[in-house]
């Protein structure tokens, strides 16, 4: 078993996002099933609630506000699970939630 | 509140407050950057709050998010910083703090001043329902679309043919000032009722959506008298009529969801609280000289909380209808005075009356004749509801006038 660090992004500027009040609910849901099942085949090695602010230091050492890689996307939340190779991370990551609403899953191996 | 439950509320009650906010932060040229960081803020609660529970204070928590989620959207958009820069003095020293006034006096004030930019005669009226549910209420196409019975694709045009007509007015999102509460008033107030009327006439069988309609029209009738500027005599007689109306919302349908007419219906399904409510807002409507259609259409509907007949409620009802017809005239209030009329004067000045009219195009015509009729002359009465049958459009319509004809039939006469 190998270490994978999941990014979760969000596309913020996709103009079908408006989700309705039952489908946030079932979005909570199946976070809360998503972590439920990872716990329960213990791959979690790190989960942590992040705050929303965050800083981006670029190449002139201007020190941003917010955690954004990208204008049009922002992030939500990252963690690290235990995953045999990339192939099963991958399969892991298709079951983010985050991916109903226009986002992306990115995976990192750790050495 | 339960878990389960919360997220949805928060949704109903805190989306629109964001995305009003962030309008009157921005200006409705960019609307949709509003709505998708109010969404954004939705969708980050769903993933943040699966993690280690709900915060102590939701609200609060959506309010910060949404802060920074906008501030950071201010400070790495640079064309969005240029275009809108001088109008929400952002400096351009990265460092300076943009506020964002999550207060809830600022709330009141940006849905207010969104009220009066929807609102807005450039916007289609197939369109202003559609757009202002959205807008102000916070729902989704998709729950538009069910609501109406119209296909999502449709909904959405229409929502943004009237983004584009808010736009391409430049129309600003500002609090509205005392002449153009005057000029505008009528609209916004056309509007709500509008929606009310798409809830409680709506031919969709989905009962708890169009009570959802009626109860968003009557939460924006409340935000108008919240404000001293809005809160005008005729914003209290609107909210008078639709708790009227509201009052009978479970006694217009059966079991099987017809409509009951209100002579047939059961008055102990009436439900008392609205009515004293209606009846105390009329009151309150009931200063200054202005008799607007709404303080007319409440004082009939206020007759007809009474269920009994008497000389005083169709000789007040007669009198209503003279004053609102010749406020506005249309040929359903029309025919609603001459049925007042005939209580008063009898079937026979109500025939005179309705000939003269000669809305041969109109069920409902066709209908109170079939109903003046019926006592005088058998045969005209039931040929009048059968032409009224071959006009009527919906089945429910068409129900209740086979029902008055088996009536007809049943009653020896």
């Amino acid at each position: 078993m190998d270490e994978f660090l999941l990014v979760f992004r969000r596309d913020f500027k996709d103009k079908e996002n408006q989700p309705s009040p039952e489908q946030l609910q079932e979005h909570f849901e199946k976070w809360h099933a998503w972590y439920d099942r990872m716990t329960a085949e213990g791959r979690i090695v790190l989960r942590r609630r992040w705050d929303g602010e965050g800083l981006v230091v670029n190449a002139q050492k201007t020190v941003l506000n917010g955690p954004y890689a990208e204008i049009k996307e922002t992030i939500g939340g990252a963690v690290i699970i235990r995953a045999t190779d990339y192939e099963e991370a991958a399969e892991l990551a298709k079951t983010v939630p985050i991916l109903e609403f226009g986002g992306n899953v990115e995976i990192r191996k750790a050495l | 509140m339960e878990e389960k439950e919360l997220l949805p509320h928060l949704f109903r009650t805190e989306y629109r407050k964001l995305v009003a906010v962030l309008c009157y932060l921005f200006g409705i040229e960019h609307v949709e950057i509003a709505e998708d960081i109010a969404s954004d803020t939705f969708l980050a609660a769903a993933e943040t709050w699966a993690i280690k529970g709900v915060p102590e204070n939701p609200a609060a928590w959506l309010y910060t998010v949404a802060k920074n989620r906008t501030k950071n959207h201010l400070k790495r958009n640079a064309l969005f910083e240029q275009k809108v820069a001088s109008e929400i003095r952002y400096s351009s020293d990265k460092e300076a703090e943009i506020e964002i006034d999550m207060s809830p006096r600022n709330i009141t004030d940006s849905q207010l001043a969104m009220i009066f930019a929807v609102c807005n005669p450039l916007i289609p009226a197939d369109s202003q329902v559609a757009l202002a549910l959205n807008l102000l209420c916070g729902f989704g196409v998709q729950e538009i679309a069910d609501a109406f019975l119209l296909n999502k694709e449709v909904v959405y045009k229409r929502i943004q043919r009237a983004k584009e007509k808010l736009k391409e007015g430049e129309i600003s999102i500002a609090a509205p000032s005392a002449t153009e509460i005057t000029d505008r008033l009528e609209t916004v107030l056309t509007t709500i009722y509008l929606l009310y009327s798409e809830g409680y006439y709506s031919i969709s069988q989905n009962t708890t959506l169009r009570k959802e309609l009626c109860a968003e029209a009557i939460r924006l009738n409340f935000l108008l008298m919240e404000s001293e500027l809005t809160d005008r005599p005729e914003v209290s007689a609107l909210l008078s009529l639709m708790c009227f109306h509201s009052s009978r919302f479970e006694a217009r349908t059966n079991q099987n969801g017809e409509m009951v007419l209100y002579e047939d219906q059961d008055e102990s399904l009436w439900n008392r609280e609205l009515i004293e409510r209606g009846t105390y807002y009329l009151s309150r409507a009931s200063t200054g000289d202005k008799l607007s259609r709404y303080h007319l259409e409440a004082g009939i509907a206020y007759w007809h909380t009474h269920k009994e007949d008497s000389p005083e409620k169709w000789e007040s009802i007669l009198d209503l209808y003279n004053h609102l017809l010749a406020i506005e005239y249309s040929p359903v209030a029309a025919l609603n005075r001459i049925y007042a009329l005939a209580k008063v004067h009898g079937k026979e000045a109500g025939i005179a009356e309705a000939e003269r009219l000669n809305l041969t195009n109109n069920h409902f015509y066709y209908s109170l004749l079939g109903n003046l009729y019926a006592g005088i002359d058998k045969a005209q009465a039931v040929a009048h509801y059968e032409t009224a049958i071959k006009l009527a459009h919906s089945e429910s319509d068409k129900a209740i006038l086979f029902r008055n004809i088996a009536r007809l039939q049943d009653n020896a006469g």
